[in-house]
């Protein structure tokens, strides 16, 4: 089982994110970066099917150079080969990404031979487009399902069972190998990467490739912070005193 | 051409796709085209449920995609079904809701058709381009944003616009349509769909009792469970809470958790990150219980009581069976 691993560079922001003064990015300056947390839980799933199933697992970003240390980050958790397909600085549109990303992987493939599961994240934590994952799976001629929160392959490694949470209830959908999905946060707990795997995250090489892709027909003309509702506070005290008063609250929205 | 793909709900159409519609038919006027809806024939038998208050909406005619395939949902074939429609209807764009499945089949169609997609968009005013803003990070950022192309597809956040009754209706014409899908379309199937029953989801809970990196374990959470119980409400979590394993994932609100909806929302010792921020700013009120006054979420609620969630909360519960019973008596 070769699995292949799409993760993005975003920005990790405690509190309010600021933005660049002509407004096409935030201001990352001050800001660390990371993996998105669906895609954390992708390598993790990952790993985990490579290290049951044999295989190897191949971990793939689009995006400037320091996106090596998220390459290294998935590689100290126990991934196999890091490939950063770079694009340089400015946020590619989703067409273009997928377009970075498909012919990153033919590369790849025609190298060696293709994956038997392509995993992404369900959507990226800071553009959110919901679309990348279905693009690359729809040029590459695989299946995909997103919202994914657990994966099973049955039938000898031929099939995969996916399941996902819906309104209502759960729904498992089931596919033939190879095959893509696009997962969420709760598949699993990611592990934390271990001092040795830090180690050898540290030398292991990276491939760099460059690839070429037209941009597509959604163009950002500007970010801006969502207007903040002016409001004030109601304090309604200090410690178990003020119990009472949020008795209060709760019996005038009718639950006491 | 604009199409609308709406979604069935109990016998109507959900509150979403009623959205949609409303924002679809003002583009559709604004560019002076005309507006058709879309179905799959796992709603044929409401065919008639739906055309009514599409009718009433100013959409003038229902494609419903049949065939044994439209029966039951697989996000290949239906993408590919829609990809079809569009090329045989002309469409210039579609329009749907920004629902997980919304989005799924969107994004199937404009892969399909090799057309841009913008998600989650708030406004979207036509033109030679059209000219919108979607959220990004489940609203942490908005992104004003142009989209062109031969299709132009969108889907529309939940609560973004009001929906509006048309001033002028039609009669809806109701047309069907089976793709063809081709033979070899790789697609998964599914397998089994198990319904969860009537129980509270986090989702829709009216009141949402969460607990953060303050509740400090996962027995701290037999306070917030009790208070839940009381009032009717579900617990939610921080993902703190829940990258401790103190809760399971289902029960974490924000960005990468469960938006929700509640009336009321009560956040014990959480500091309101923008992670968090985005999924619970959709609450009618917000209670938080920190020791911090300073902490942004208590900045940003409507109640705020600063101390302790483990004096504050059990203090609570006590009072609240205090005047049931007072009550009761
Ligand atoms: C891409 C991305 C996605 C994310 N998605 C989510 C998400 O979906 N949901 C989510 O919640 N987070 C998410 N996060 C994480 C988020 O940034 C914060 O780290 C997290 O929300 C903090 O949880 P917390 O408020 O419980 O902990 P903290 O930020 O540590 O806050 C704890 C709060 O408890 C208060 N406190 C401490 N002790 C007590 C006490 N005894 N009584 C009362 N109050 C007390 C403190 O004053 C403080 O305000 C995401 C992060 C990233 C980068
Ligand atoms: N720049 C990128 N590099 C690698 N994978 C990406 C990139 N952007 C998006 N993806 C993958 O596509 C998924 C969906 O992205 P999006 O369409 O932006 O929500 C992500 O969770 C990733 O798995």
């Amino acid at each position: 089982m070769d699995v292949l691993v799409c993760v993005k560079r975003v920005p990790a922001p405690g509190g309010k994110l600021l933005l660049t003064e002509d407004g096409l990015s935030v201001d990352t300056r001050h800001l660390g970066f990371t993996i998105g947390p669906h895609e954390e839980c992708a390598v993790e799933e990952a790993i985990r099917i490579a290290a049951e199933h044999g295989g190897s697992v191949t971990v793939l970003s689009a995006g400037p150079p320091e996106t090596e240390e998220q390459l290294r980050y998935a590689l100290s958790m126990g991934a196999d080969h890091g490939v950063l397909a770079e694009v340089g600085a400015t946020e590619l549109d989703p067409e273009a990404t997928a377009a970075a990303l498909v012919e990153t992987i033919r590369t790849l493939e025609s190298e060696s031979k293709p994956f038997d599961l392509v995993l992404f994240g369900n959507e990226t934590a800071d553009a959110g487009h919901y679309q990348v994952g279905v693009r690359v799976a729809c040029a590459l001629g695989l299946p995909i399902v997103g919202g994914i929160k657990g994966i099973e392959l049955v039938g000898g490694q031929a099939r995969v069972q996916l399941k996902r949470d819906v309104s209502d209830g759960v729904e498992v959908y089931d596919t033939p190998l190879p095959a893509a999905a696009a997962v969420k946060e709760g598949l699993n707990l990611p592990r934390y990467p271990s001092i040795k795997g830090r180690l050898r995250a540290k030398k292991a090489p990276l491939r760099t490739l460059r690839p070429t892709p037209e941009p597509g027909g959604l163009r950002t003309v500007r970010l801006r912070q969502p207007p903040e509702k002016e409001h004030a506070t109601v304090v309604l005290g200090h410690g178990a005193e003020a119990a009472e008063a949020v008795v209060d609250v709760l019996a005038e929205k009718g639950l006491v | 051409m604009l199409l609308v793909v709406v979604e069935e709900q109990a016998g109507s159409l959900s509150g979403g796709s009623l959205e949609a519609v409303s924002c679809a038919r003002e583009l559709a006027e604004g560019s002076a085209e005309a507006l058709h809806a879309v179905a799959f024939a796992e709603n044929t038998d409401h065919a008639a449920d739906l055309a009514a208050p599409l009718s009433k909406y100013g959409v003038a005619a229902l494609h419903l995609l049949t065939g044994e395939a439209m029966a039951e949902y697989c996000p290949e074939l239906w993408g590919r079904a829609i990809a079809e429609l569009i090329e045989h209807t002309d469409a210039t764009g579609l329009v749907g809701p920004a629902s997980d499945r919304g989005n799924e089949l969107l994004a199937h169609a404009a892969a399909r058709t090799g057309q841009p997609f913008a998600s989650n968009c708030v406004a979207v005013e036509p033109g030679e381009v059209w000219t919108l803003t979607r959220l990004r990070g489940g609203g942490i950022l908005l992104e004003d944003a142009e989209l062109s192309g031969q299709v132009r597809i969108v889907s529309l956040a939940q609560g973004a616009v009001e929906p509006v009754e048309a001033a002028t209706t039609h009669e809806v014409a109701v047309r069907e349509f089976t793709p063809t899908l081709g033979e070899s379309l790789p697609h998964s199937s599914l397998a089994e769909r198990t319904s969860r029953g009537s129980g509270i989801t986090l989702a829709t809970a009216p009141v949402v009792v969460s607990g953060g990196r303050g509740v400090g374990s996962a027995e701290g959470f037999a306070a917030l469970e009790e208070l839940a119980e009381l009032v009717g409400g579900a617990v939610g979590c921080s993902r703190v809470a829940t990258n401790n394993g103190w809760r399971p994932h289902s029960d974490q609100v924000g960005l990468t958790g469960t938006k929700i909806a509640a009336d009321l929302y009560i956040a014990c010792g959480i500091s309101g990150a923008t992670q968090h921020w985005v999924g619970c700013m959709g609450a009618k009120t917000i209670l938080a219980i920190n020791t911090d006054p300073e902490a942004p979420l208590v900045s940003r609620a409507d109640y705020a009581v600063i101390g302790d969630v483990h004096d504050v909360l059990p203090a609570v519960v006590e009072r609240v069976r205090a005047r049931r019973e007072a009550a009761a008596s």
